[in-house]
């Protein structure tokens, strides 16, 4: 697929149907690869990558880029399509300015649950017939495929691309995906447990902003945390709840537009499984306002920005109860 | 070389959690260790390093400076730093270690730091040599040798017991309180546990890695290079390279009304952040590539022209493995690099 994509941006760079290519660059080892804008043909033959470790979503990379002279293209993954159409939904990218390919998705290799099995000093990852084939300067080590899968591949929502100029490879379906079942289990907890999973998670928290710098519905050109008069200390937590807050915040700002792309859980340096509390807020959505997908249009009011007669009303807080 | 058997390693750490508080690196999850307060039974983690540094010992992501209280026009002034009490650091790596010289070389230098000084006079290091570095370490690059550790102690590991060697006067001190526990051991296994640790660092893929086009003589070579534009493109402007780094050592400092006086305290705060420096006309850096180049050029350049040529990077490799687009100093360093 790499030399497929690579054949085929050089194509539309030569008959200036986009005059950059939004893509990955290498990195010196098998996993370390970054976002990259691609103006050449031999840029492209010498950095661009597409692998089986790719994971990154570069659509929100594309509010600034559709901002540019000229059209740039962008390869997209069934999730970044999502992502991509919420932005445009949005108003934030600029549809003329982006020519989309499609291309196909995960499941992607997330090097951190490599890590965990203990392999280290990693230098070239293989996929052998769905046994990952790892070497090290320690020597060969060899895991099954399916337990290094990154934590937003696990649980795909979806195959298919809402949006694209091209396809490479072929169309893809809705999923019929797990993505619930973690958020069941917490709403299945006693208020105590849940209080205590999430104290013990958040807690963690460093306050890096990892999580909403990469966030694609965190677009704000001034983050209200960002803000000085906002009363509120960002950069440190004031009590030992206020970390807890913040991501709590960020969920009911980003609720009914995140698209569950799982970028937060990725690159989170503590390993905080932020995704599950927009998850909850999705699974709510989808209960009381009926089945909603952020990003899977441009033009539907979301529910959350529209009005019907039997929308909930606010009491559902108060029959739903504490627990 | 005096030693204990690896089996009875939590019998000294009770010995010492006894006499002072103990923080030793425990599993969080599989290969992701933290630094906490020993309680009895737990498990030392085999993880190389942990995910953050060993800093927040002496420079604590948050912490008060002072209190007031203002009655009108006066306003009264609370100094509420204490003596802290002693501390034991268990299993801290070459790289952390060196970087408290580092950061005393900021904190402890005219005018001294009371609260980091504080810290640090009461701190006892246990540093742990490395015997299986990962792809990601670079500190030989910056003169550290993993196999011998700085610090007040250092523990060497044969796979079956553990070797101290002390190293200051302080860690004198800490061996002879822990005596009782230590015997006199063959060391010919270590030995070779040491040879072959060596020899996989020489081949480490970032071992070749050159310090020769930096130094706090190279501002104008580097500070203009059109290379920064591709280095900090794709940069998402947060801080998680400053907080898991374990030389970054810029602070904020600011008060917070808490509804009955006001808090002063400081925090780490990071270049990367678009408010960082903010003053009354802005934050000089208006672009995320000045604030990308600002760390790194702190790193490369700006520290070693002030602290007599030392580097401001330990080569723990930690923005390596954390940052969400896999930028880090390693690329910056490559791609910047006179050949």
């Amino acid at each position: 697929m790499q030399e497929a994509m690579i054949k085929r941006a050089k194509e539309l760079l030569a008959d200036g149907t986009v005059n950059r290519v939004m893509g990955w660059k290498k990195g010196e080892f098998a996993y370390d690869i970054t976002p990259a804008v691609f103006d050449t043909a031999e840029e492209l033959e010498q950095d661009f990558v597409c692998d089986d470790l790719t994971q990154a979503n570069v659509s929100k990379y594309l509010i600034k880029e559709s901002r540019k002279e000229g059209r740039i293209l962008a390869f997209l993954k069934p999730c970044d399509t999502y992502s991509f159409n919420q932005l445009i939904k949005e108003h934030r990218i600029i549809r003329e300015n982006v020519y989309v390919i499609g291309i196909p998705g995960g499941p992607k290799i997330d090097v951190e649950k490599i890590k965990a099995k203990g392999i280290t000093g990693i230098l070239s990852v293989k996929n052998e017939d769905y046994t990952l084939k790892i070497e090290t300067i320690y020597g060969t080590e060899t895991m099954p495929f399916y337990e290094a899968i990154s934590g937003k591949c696990e649980s795909c929502k979806s195959k298919k691309h809402v949006v694209y100029d091209e396809l490479m490879g072929e169309e893809g379906d809705v999923l019929d995906s797990n993505r619930f079942d973690m958020v069941e289990k917490l709403e299945n907890m006693t208020a105590q447990e849940r209080y205590d999973f999430w104290r013990g998670e958040l807690s963690k928290c460093i306050r890096c902003n990892a999580c909403r710098n990469v966030c694609p519905a965190c677009t704000c050109e001034s983050c209200v945390f960002d803000n000085p008069a906002s009363g509120i200390s960002q950069k440190a937590a004031a009590d030992s709840f206020e970390e807890n807050m913040f991501h709590i915040i960020r969920a009911f700002h980003v609720a009914g537009r995140c698209t569950d792309c799982g970028e937060c859980s990725r690159v989170c340096p503590q390993n905080i499984p932020l995704h599950l509390l927009n998850r909850k807020f999705i699974k709510d959505i989808n209960s009381l306002y009926g089945e909603y997908q952020a990003g899977a249009d441009t033009t539907s009011r979301a529910p959350l920005t529209d009005y019907k007669a039997d929308d909930c009303e606010p009491s559902v807080v108060h029959e739903r109860g504490a627990e | 070389m005096l030693k204990i058997a690896a089996s009875r390693l939590n019998e000294l750490f009770d010995a010492i959690a006894e006499k002072q508080t103990l923080y030793i690196p425990v599993d969080r999850e599989p290969n992701t260790a933290e630094y906490k307060k020993y309680e009895s039974g737990m498990t030392m983690s085999s993880a190389l390093n942990t995910v953050r540094s060993a800093k927040d010992f002496f420079f604590p992501q948050t912490e008060n400076l002072a209190e007031f209280k203002v009655e009108g026009k006066s306003i009264e002034v609370k100094d509420i730093r204490q003596e802290n009490e002693d501390f034991v650091v268990f299993g801290v790596r070459a790289c952390d270690a060196r970087s408290f010289s580092i950061l005393d070389k900021v904190f402890l230098s005219e005018p001294v730091d009371s609260f980091y000084k504080n810290r640090r006079d009461h701190g006892t290091i246990v540093t742990m040599a490395c015997t299986k570095p990962a792809e990601t370490c670079f500190c030989t690059v910056f003169g550290i040798d993993p196999t011998v550790p700085e610090g007040d102690v250092s523990v060497f590991s044969d796979g079956e017991n553990y070797f101290f060697l002390d190293r200051t006067e302080k860690g004198t001190e800490f061996v002879k309180s822990v005596e009782n526990f230590l015997e006199e051991g063959d060391a010919a296994k270590l030995a070779q546990v040491q040879e072959q640790a060596r020899s996989v660092i020489k081949k480490l893929p970032l071992a070749g890695l050159s310090t020769d086009s930096f130094g706090g003589d190279k501002l104008n070579e580097h500070f203009n290079s059109e290379k920064w534009a591709e280095l900090s493109e794709a940069c998402i402007g947060c801080g998680t390279c400053t907080f898991v780094c374990p030389t970054c050592q810029c602070y904020d400092i600011r008060d917070f009304d808490t509804g009955h006086g006001i808090k002063r305290f400081r925090c780490w705060d990071s270049c990367m952040y678009s408010d960082f420096t903010k003053m009354a006309h802005g934050n000089p850096r208006t672009s995320q590539l000045e604030r990308f180049r600002q760390r790194f050029m702190h790193k490369l350049v700006y520290f070693p022209a002030n602290n007599d040529g030392e580097f401001g990077c330990v080569g723990c490799g930690r923005c390596l493995a954390k940052c969400p687009i896999s930028m880090n100093i390693v690329k910056v360093m490559k791609a910047l690099e006179v050949k």
